[in-house]
């Protein structure tokens, strides 16, 4: 459980998150939503401990230090750093930085846990090869196999689709969504699309200016309303048969 | 697998290139009577030697140590550059980069103009300090780590033309000894002595020991300032360990031998080439890899001109600019 109370951050004193709160239970898969500027990406910076915050953001009722952090939570931005002569092996592998002891290389049980990681993302004939020969489907599943190798408890991803076609953007989806049932991750991750929120995760975090605009299930937050006040954009929402909100954006009537 | 092969032929090369150093110079030693002369020092092997007086005396008291130094020597300028090239994310750096050789060299220059009486030991005392400075200076103006790597690297530049602009000035202002600055400055290892080694060994232990540990630090660094902090790393303590071993291990050679180029970005460059861009593998490669060029180099530049000698600094520029110029035109295939 990752508990945020009061969370407000400046990027170069500009105030850009701005008292959020909101409780992250364990094992759900928890989207941040708002317009462009909203402070998605900023919220999800400061839970990884990578910029300096106001308020608190507790990790099962405790603030841990940022090895321990990386122990506990991984985090994914939205165009990772890769050194493109590195081979696969060797990236994946440094996820296993937080546990190791300072001057000390990775062990059997290092490279096993990566070996793992590659083979549940099936990476295994990409193994030896460089970072700049994959394509964009093959980079997102080499950066989760990193994530991955990190053995946390929680997966912060920024908009983890965004560079990818509708096929490979629903691979990655339902990928993520697999490991998190069957390894009892909790999924914490900024979507810009409406409609993928509202069929992957379980609780919506909407914000607006830094504001936690609404939250709750994608039934309660997504309203055609909200998303025009918020947006100012004009859309339909439906609910499909296995009831997802379904949000479909509607040209103004004028134009 | 690849990495036991790419340590093979390193050490095969370093060995290789020290036989041809001890074999190769003014005095021809005999080859057969050389080895066995070799290891006859080592303990407990006893060997018929059939070297003469002199013979020995070339070999053991002007051409060993010389190799000596120029392994250690080698050893810490590629070890350094690979360093600096870790810590800046950028292949193209090494101690030049970074206000090391400027503050050696307007350290030296110093010493030269105005310190000439004070004894022989002044000028690498004042180039070691002057290297120091240099780094420390352009650590220090670029923000001390905590504003990424880029303005590190720009402060550098601007520190290394300013101390090269006021060592220019000093030179033209005492033309009587810009003989002796020159020499200095383009390296030189001849009449190295066992004291000499001896002298530089502590640097080199620490500063590449130091360096040599911090191998998986810089493979996370690679990934960025971000990256690395959330995988519970301090890449600001990193940089600033791996940045002070790098000025120490420069400093120490810089101080010995003078300023010799291009072993620093030319030897690193030939390692990624060899055994991928991870700093586990191109910091030891790199350690016996420059040891190896250093040798040769040396090599050629006590015997082409013979019975003269060239700078040190002209043959690994002379070698290290085409390579360089390679490098640049390759560069696809070999990033970090």
């Amino acid at each position: 459980m990752i508990q945020l109370d009061d969370l407000r951050v400046d990027l170069e004193r500009t105030p850009v998150v701005k008292g959020v709160s909101t409780a992250i239970s364990t094992g759900g898969w928890h989207a941040l939503l708002g317009p462009n500027g909203s402070g998605k990406t900023t919220v999800l910076r400061a839970i990884a401990g990578l910029i300096p915050y106001r308020g608190t953001i507790t990790v099962d009722g405790a603030t841990p230090k940022a090895r321990d952090r990386a122990r506990l939570i991984a985090y994914v931005p939205q165009a990772p750093t890769l050194p493109p002569d590195m081979l696969v092996s060797e990236y994946v592998l440094l996820g296993r930085t937080p546990y190791l002891r300072y001057l000390a290389g990775p062990g059997r049980h290092d490279h096993e846990v990566s070996r793992n990681a590659i083979e549940r993302l099936d990476l295994a004939e990409f193994a030896r090869r460089r970072l700049g020969t994959l394509s964009g489907g093959e980079v997102q599943r080499v950066v989760l196999a990193r994530a991955l190798a990190q053995e946390p408890r929680t997966m912060l991803l920024d908009e983890p689709t965004s560079s990818l076609d509708i096929g490979h953007q629903q691979h990655v989806l339902e990928l993520i969504d697999e490991l998190r049932t069957s390894g009892g991750l909790t999924v914490v991750s900024t979507l810009h699309d409406l409609t993928t929120a509202s069929q992957y995760a379980h609780q919506l975090v909407l914000l607006d200016h830094g504001q936690v605009a609404a939250q709750g299930t994608p039934g309660e937050v997504l309203t055609a309303e909200r998303i025009a006040e918020i947006y100012d954009a004009r859309v339909h929402v439906a609910t499909d048969e296995s009831g997802h909100t379904i949000v479909t954006p509607a040209r103004p009537l004028a134009m | 697998m690849r990495a036991r092969l790419a340590f093979s032929i390193a050490a095969v090369f370093l060995v290789a290139a020290m036989l041809v150093g001890i074999l190769v110079g003014a005095a021809d030693l005999n080859p057969l009577a050389t080895i066995a002369a070799l290891l006859d020092k080592i303990p407990f092997v006893h060997l018929k030697d059939s070297l003469s007086a002199v013979d020995q005396a070339v070999l053991f008291q002007i051409r060993l140590p010389r190799i000596v130094l120029d392994v250690l020597t080698g050893g810490l300028l590629a070890v350094s550059g690979a360093g600096y090239q870790g810590v800046f994310r950028n292949p193209l750096v090494d101690s030049g980069t970074l206000g090391a050789s400027a503050g050696a060299g307007l350290g030296a220059t110093i010493a030269i103009v105005y310190l000439a009486g004070a004894g022989p030991s002044v000028v690498p005392v004042a180039a070691f300090a002057g290297s120091v400075a240099g780094v420390a200076v352009a650590y220090v103006a670029g923000g001390a780590g905590h504003r990424g790597p880029a303005t590190l690297l720009l402060a550098g530049i601007a520190i290394s033309m300013f101390f090269t602009a006021a060592q220019t000035l000093l030179m033209q202002r005492s033309t009587q000894v810009l003989q002796n600055v020159y020499a200095w400055l383009l390296g030189s290892l001849s009449g190295a002595t066992w004291q000499q080694c001896l002298d530089i060994l502590p640097y080199t232990a620490v500063s590449i020991l130091l360096i040599l540990l911090h191998g998986r630090h810089l493979d996370v660094l690679s990934l960025g300032d971000e990256e690395a902090r959330a995988l519970g790393m301090n890449p600001v303590r990193v940089r600033l360990i791996v940045l002070t071993a790098s000025a120490l291990a420069a400093a120490a050679a810089v101080a010995f031998c003078g300023l010799i180029g291009f072993v620093g970005i030319v030897v690193p460059h030939v390692v990624r080439r060899l055994a991928g861009v991870s700093y586990r593998l191109v910091l030891p490669l790199s350690l016996l890899t420059g040891a190896g060029f250093l040798v040769l180099a040396d090599t050629a530049a006590r015997t082409l001109v013979s019975p003269g000698e060239l700078p040190i600094g002209v043959v690994t520029a002379l070698i290290g600019s085409p390579v360089f110029i390679w490098i640049l035109h390759t560069t696809r295939s070999v990033r970090t």
